[in-house]
């Protein structure tokens, strides 16, 4: 692994020029640094993502209202379990490994996505968020299954089409609410008004301020811009609300029929920049409870480790 | 033990369905409310640990055994919602039904407690588990035998990985070797409740639809002694009895449990989720 930061320029043309020809990237291939930092930046931020989003729904695991919901519920939390692992290998393959990727997200040195940072408060945000958070993160893997670098590309393809199923469950539990009683509808009515915005804040800043858009862009890491992405994001979303009656919380919204849009009024960039500096809702609890569950977890991870070291020993002893 | 005949179903919506009348009443109806509370109740301890676990690994397998469970759980409670033939279905009774009117071991409602804790709980009642399941295939009644093949299938997973992780911690640091030696003293009283027959397992057995209890406790002691053997854990020298669960007589802990599990059907009479 290199670490010069300015790389052999006739390397760098290669790797361009098969960019270019729409090659993807393997392991073992030559990479500009710049390249391989952007996509462990990228892949550890959905692997922790995957991780931490365990925990608002998990914070309804125990009060699902029926046994069919539960099983679904536990099932989408192991799934994210799962996505978070199968990135991390994927990560790994950039030449760094689990452990100090955990240990960034733990120090806070990682950033995850920005809607974890937000409470579950009622069943209806379990609806809410397999409906829209995990609609907008599907947007936004469908673009990724088609990055340049091949282990994130294949994670993705299997990774969507799980999330297709978590989208439609939510969808359903939204569309159950919203034909309820009155008590049902106000609660799924309210968690629409919660994550609507935040849910549009996934995409990550306007395309004028995002900071890595442009080299990604040029890599292939990244095929789509932000605002493009929000753009199909909603345009798929509102169809949705209409056909069960909800409303998103935005006064500005109205379809342009010459771009076939649904524009969207002004997204509150403050609060944006608030949850990922730190400053949201939840941050702190989320990463107290990542901490202790890791901290917690210490003496089971040093026993595993102590018993293995044995048991090695030990055939090393029965050889001997 | 007497049990009360009063009182027990004080919620409304709840059928006239009290501790006792199941017993006299449909034996087997009463028989698949204790199987099924026990993986539901023990379902749900697992899935306490969703986001939680020591290592993503456990996060994904303990989360993974909760369903196993919970969907063991719900067949059952469907098949005894079926047998009692008063319109409950499964979710009826996960929900409706007062800490009284439950059937589990207490062993599955203790809290989760530490990593330890709940492995060797987990191994504790899958070695049962297995054991017993790979009886209940042989029952007469054929759609219990159908569930019992299809959770009998997943319980020697269960039973295999539980096992494993009570010798790594059993024989790990000197940490985890209290831990796990602590959790089993406080546990091993509660197994004594897994093999008491009473008269809803005798009549169970004579129809040739239930299993012989008694008949498990052997092997179980085999299987766990070796187990325990290898984790270099003491086969705890505890004389108490634990019973009443089976009665619909608990710890303080089941209570608090379903308070927050019945929470939003209690809450919303009537409403579909």
């Amino acid at each position: 692994m290199t670490v010069s930061t300015a790389d052999d320029p006739i390397k760098l043309a290669e790797f361009e020029a098969r960019l270019e020809r729409g090659e993807t990237i393997e392991p073992k291939d030559w990479m500009p640094e710049k390249y391989r930092k952007q996509l462990i930046r990228m892949m550890s931020q959905h692997a922790h993502s995957e991780i931490v989003g365990m925990l608002p729904e998990g914070n309804w695991i125990t009060r699902a209202p029926s046994l069919r919901r539960k099983m679904v519920l536990l099932a989408k939390v192991q799934d994210e379990g799962g996505h978070g692992l199968y990135i991390y290998c994927g990560t790994e393959t950039l030449g760094i490994d689990r452990e100090e990727l955990v240990e960034q997200l733990l120090t806070g040195k990682a950033k995850y996505s920005s809607i974890f940072n937000y409470p579950t408060l009622t069943w209806a945000d379990i609806g809410v968020i397999g409906w829209l958070v995990d609609g907008a993160a599907i947007v936004n893997q469908t673009m990724l299954a088609k990055t340049s670098y091949g282990p994130y590309a294949r994670a993705m393809i299997r990774i969507c089409k799980e999330e297709n199923f978590h989208k439609r469950q939510g969808y359903e539990i939204c569309t159950v609410m919203a034909k309820g009683t009155p008590a049902q509808r106000a609660m799924v009515q309210d968690a629409v008004n919660r994550w609507w915005w935040p849910s549009l804040m996934m995409f990550g800043p306007s395309d004028g301020t995002s900071p890595n858009s442009a080299e990604l862009l040029r890599w292939r890491v990244k095929r789509e811009t932000n605002d493009a992405l929000r753009q199909r994001f909603v345009n798929l979303t509102i169809p949705q609300a209409q056909a069960i009656g909800l409303t998103v919380p935005d006064p500005d919204l109205r379809y342009n029929a010459e771009t076939e849009n649904w524009e969207f009024g002004a997204i509150d960039w403050a609060e944006f920049q608030a949850v990922i500096s730190g400053n949201g809702p939840c941050n702190r609890e989320r990463m107290a409870a990542r901490r202790k569950a890791h901290d917690d977890g210490a003496w089971v991870r040093e026993a595993a480790e102590a018993h293995a070291a044995k048991q090695a020993a030990r055939s090393r002893e029965h050889a001997a | 033990m007497t049990e009360s005949k009063s009182g027990a179903s004080r919620a409304a919506g709840v059928a006239a369905a009290g501790p006792t009348a199941g017993i006299a009443g449909n034996p087997l109806f009463e028989y698949l409310c204790r199987l099924g509370d026990d993986r539901l109740v023990l379902g749900h301890r697992l899935s306490q640990w969703a986001g939680h676990a020591p290592i993503l690994e456990e996060d994904i397998a303990l989360s993974n055994f909760a369903l196993d469970f919970v969907g063991q759980a719900a067949a059952l409670l469907k098949l005894a919602g079926e047998v009692e033939g008063q319109g409950r279905d499964e979710d009826a009774l996960a929900y409706h039904r007062d800490e009284n009117e439950f059937r589990n071991v207490q062993l599955v409602e203790l809290p989760r407690g530490d990593f330890g804790f709940t492995i060797v709980r987990q191994y504790l009642f899958d070695a049962f588990d297995v054991l017993f399941l790979d009886r209940l295939v042989k029952s007469r009644h054929e759609v219990l035998a159908g569930i019992a093949a299809k959770a009998l299938k997943e319980a020697r997973y269960h039973v295999r990985h539980s096992g494993e992780w009570v010798v790594r911690l059993g024989d790990g640091t000197e940490e985890s070797h209290r831990r796990m030696q602590g959790a089993l003293d406080e546990l091993w009283s509660y197994t004594t409740e897994l093999f008491v027959a009473d008269a809803v397992d005798a009549t169970m057995m004579e129809q040739g639809i239930g299993v012989d209890l008694a008949s498990l406790k052997a092997p179980w002691e085999i299987t766990v002694r070796e187990t325990l053997a290898r984790a270099t854990l003491a086969v705890p020298n505890d004389q108490r009895v634990v019973r009443g669960g089976r009665l619909g007589r608990h710890s303080e802990h089941l209570g608090h449990m379903l308070a927050e599990m019945q929470i939003l059907p209690r809450s919303h009479p009537g409403a579909q989720w």
